[in-house]
């Protein structure tokens, strides 16, 4: 074990700084629009852009219309499989890692198959119907990360015993789930909602290909246009990804506690 | 027993092709406690999921005071139970953990309340309404899980070997107050356990199952000294089998390791030279033996010393080796190893059991 140490640290230190330097670099560069010095013109730039205002609401709008739908369907799908039908999990699983599998760019032309204008339900025929649309698609873009964590909640709690306790005193499966269950997963559907978040801000492809003005698509033409704002823009995703992760770590601190003493 | 309020009619339960629970009948008494004894898979546990309302009966009643709830969903019930894993709310308080049944009930606030209070006063635990379980020890937990399934007055309380998870010292004081306030609120109880030392000092009457069946029905005295089947003398307590040969069929005598004795009754079908087997409780072996005893003769083979009782084993031959329990005499140090002995057996204490 000690004689691992040392090696264990190089291959820290290595990774540290395959990640760091270029992020370094990025912000270095963003700060480097004025020619005589350092300075935050190009985040003052892109804080003014009323376009950036405008996308960046709309991308938090749509993750958080995706968590509450995601949340919705994936806490009582992942507690009916696990407490009723255990044998359908592993179907589940598989069912929820394919868009891990499933490229987005085949989602989204399935999806412009599905649901155009001359099909049975023409979603992207108004501007609000591609918006549902969209946030379908990122429902089913975070469902691996929102499928785990929850899952991985029911596991950390005796979810069974949990809920026949509440079933014995009058309580009905709504209640169980949204007193008992939910409450004692909290932090996990938490940080399954901060995952999806830190997802769908920056996505772009759906957005592009379904025409809405998302933050995703913001950056790439910004991107294609301008020199040192997409470096900021960059700085700005880390650092709204990043609070994301450490909301995460913060709420694991307040997880409901459980004890199997036996004293 | 007093009036029927609870009534097993002919449960069976099938998991796939395995019947966990063969046809089982059992009437239980207004306020008795009754307890389902027997090991791992024997069906115990399942019987008792049945009458919660968690498991559906394969085929056969439940009924609760004469009426039919086969068909009634656990909720509807009003069947109170305490889990083996405690089961508490682990984002509620102790009072919100009483409080929920009561409140799921649509109990007014200031019911809830006092009824909490009441409940922890049953319990010993008044003053730790705020306090969440993490914060209580195993048995405090119990206890609040206990208070919680009492607290929106069930019909029935249904205990699923809930002293398995704690302490032996704790697990003794705790079924001793689980006794105590069952029998001061009269509440029928079904308490399932695979610990025959909990379920005899604890129950009105014993069901001791095995494979699915009820094995014997009685009250703890019956269920010890007066054990029907092999299986339930030999779970129940422990056992001692003699082996032997019949020498006389006629005149009652048998030979054990060698030493011919009469014995007081021998199996319908016993005849000369055919083998037979006698069983007796350890406590019912006693050292040198009194008039009108079974005497024979052996040597200490291993001494226990458990403080108030001395354990002995006496080896009678090279086929027999007896457990023979015996109160420690302040005056008198027990046999040692290697020692020859004689003890005695009541002939009445000489159990001829059946498969």
């Amino acid at each position: 074990m000690r004689r691992g140490k040392p090696w264990a640290w190089i291959i820290f230190g290595l990774g540290v700084v395959y990640f760091m330097i270029p992020l370094i670099a990025t912000f270095i560069f963003s700060l480097r629009m004025r020619r005589d010095g350092l300075s935050f013109d190009a985040y003052l730039s892109v804080f003014g852009d009323a376009r950036f205002q405008s996308t960046l609401t709309y991308s938090v709008v749509v993750g958080i219309l995706a968590i509450i739908v995601g949340v919705a369907i994936v806490i009582p799908a992942a507690y009916v499989v696990r407490l009723r039908l255990p044998w359908l999990r592993q179907t589940l699983e598989f069912i929820t890692l394919l868009p891990l599998i499933i490229p987005p760019i085949v989602l989204v032309f399935g999806y412009l198959r599905m649901y155009n204008t001359s099909s049975l339900i023409p979603l992207t025929s108004s501007a609000f119907g591609t918006d549902i649309l969209l946030t379908c698609a990122y429902v089913v873009l975070a469902l691996p990360y929102m499928y785990r964590s929850v899952d991985t909640g029911l596991r950390s709690i005796d979810a069974h015993v949990l809920s026949e306790a509440a079933t014995s005193l009058g309580a009905g499966p709504v209640r169980i789930i949204y007193e008992i269950i939910v409450p004692n997963i909290f932090v996990a559907v938490i940080s399954g909602a901060f995952l999806t978040f830190a997802i769908v801000i920056g996505e772009f492809t759906m957005a592009s290909l379904l025409s809405r003005p998302a933050f995703g698509p913001y950056l790439q033409l910004t991107g294609t246009n301008k020199a040192y704002e997409p470096s900021a823009l960059a700085v700005i995703s880390f650092i709204i990804t990043w609070g994301a992760m450490g909301m995460i770590q913060l709420l694991t601190r307040f997880a409901p506690r459980t004890a199997a003493r036996t004293d | 027993m007093a009036e029927t309020f609870l009534s097993l009619e002919n449960l069976v339960k099938t998991f796939g092709t395995t019947t966990v629970v063969k046809d089982v009948s059992l009437p239980v008494g207004r306020g008795e406690f009754v307890s389902l004894l027997g090991p791992s898979g024997c069906g115990k546990t399942t019987i008792l999921r049945m009458v919660a309302g968690f498991e559906r009966p394969t085929s056969g009643r439940i009924l609760v005071e004469g009426k039919d709830i086969t068909g009634l969903s656990a909720n509807q019930r009003k069947i109170g139970m305490v889990f083996q894993a405690y089961a508490l709310f682990p984002n509620m308080s102790v009072a919100g953990n009483i409080g929920f049944g009561l409140r799921v009930a649509g109990a007014p606030r200031a019911e809830i309340e006092s009824r909490v209070t009441e409940m922890l006063g049953l319990i010993g635990l008044a003053g730790y309404e705020k306090r969440f379980p993490f914060e209580l020890s195993g048995g405090q937990q119990q206890r609040v899980a206990l208070a919680r399934a009492l607290a929106p007055r069930p019909r029935m309380l249904l205990l699923d070997e809930p002293l398995s998870a704690l302490d032996a010292k704790i697990r003794v004081s705790l079924r001793e107050q689980i006794r105590e306030i069952q029998r001061e609120l009269g509440i029928t109880t079904i308490f399932v356990t695979h610990d025959q030392e909990e379920a005899l000092s604890i129950s009105d009457r014993i069901v001791v199952m095995n494979a699915g069946n009820v094995e014997q029905v009685g009250a703890p005295f019956e269920i010890y000294n007066r054990p029907r089947t092999r299986f339930v003398a030999t779970f129940v307590g422990q056992l001692n089998t003699l082996s032997g040969t019949v020498v006389d069929a006629a005149q009652r005598t048998v030979s054990i390791d060698g030493q011919v004795l009469t014995v007081p009754a021998l199996p319908g079908n016993a005849s000369n030279g055919s083998p037979v087997s006698f069983t007796m409780r350890p406590e019912a072996v006693r050292l040198g033996g009194g008039e009108g005893d079974i005497v024979l003769n052996g040597k200490v083979a291993e001494v226990n010393f458990l403080g108030s009782v001395i354990r002995l084993k006496v080896d009678l031959g090279q086929h027999n080796r007896l457990d023979l329990d015996t109160f420690n005499d302040q005056r008198t140090p027990p046999p040692e190893y290697g020692a020859p002995v004689q003890i005695g057996i009541a002939s009445s204490d000489m159990l001829v059991l059946g498969d």
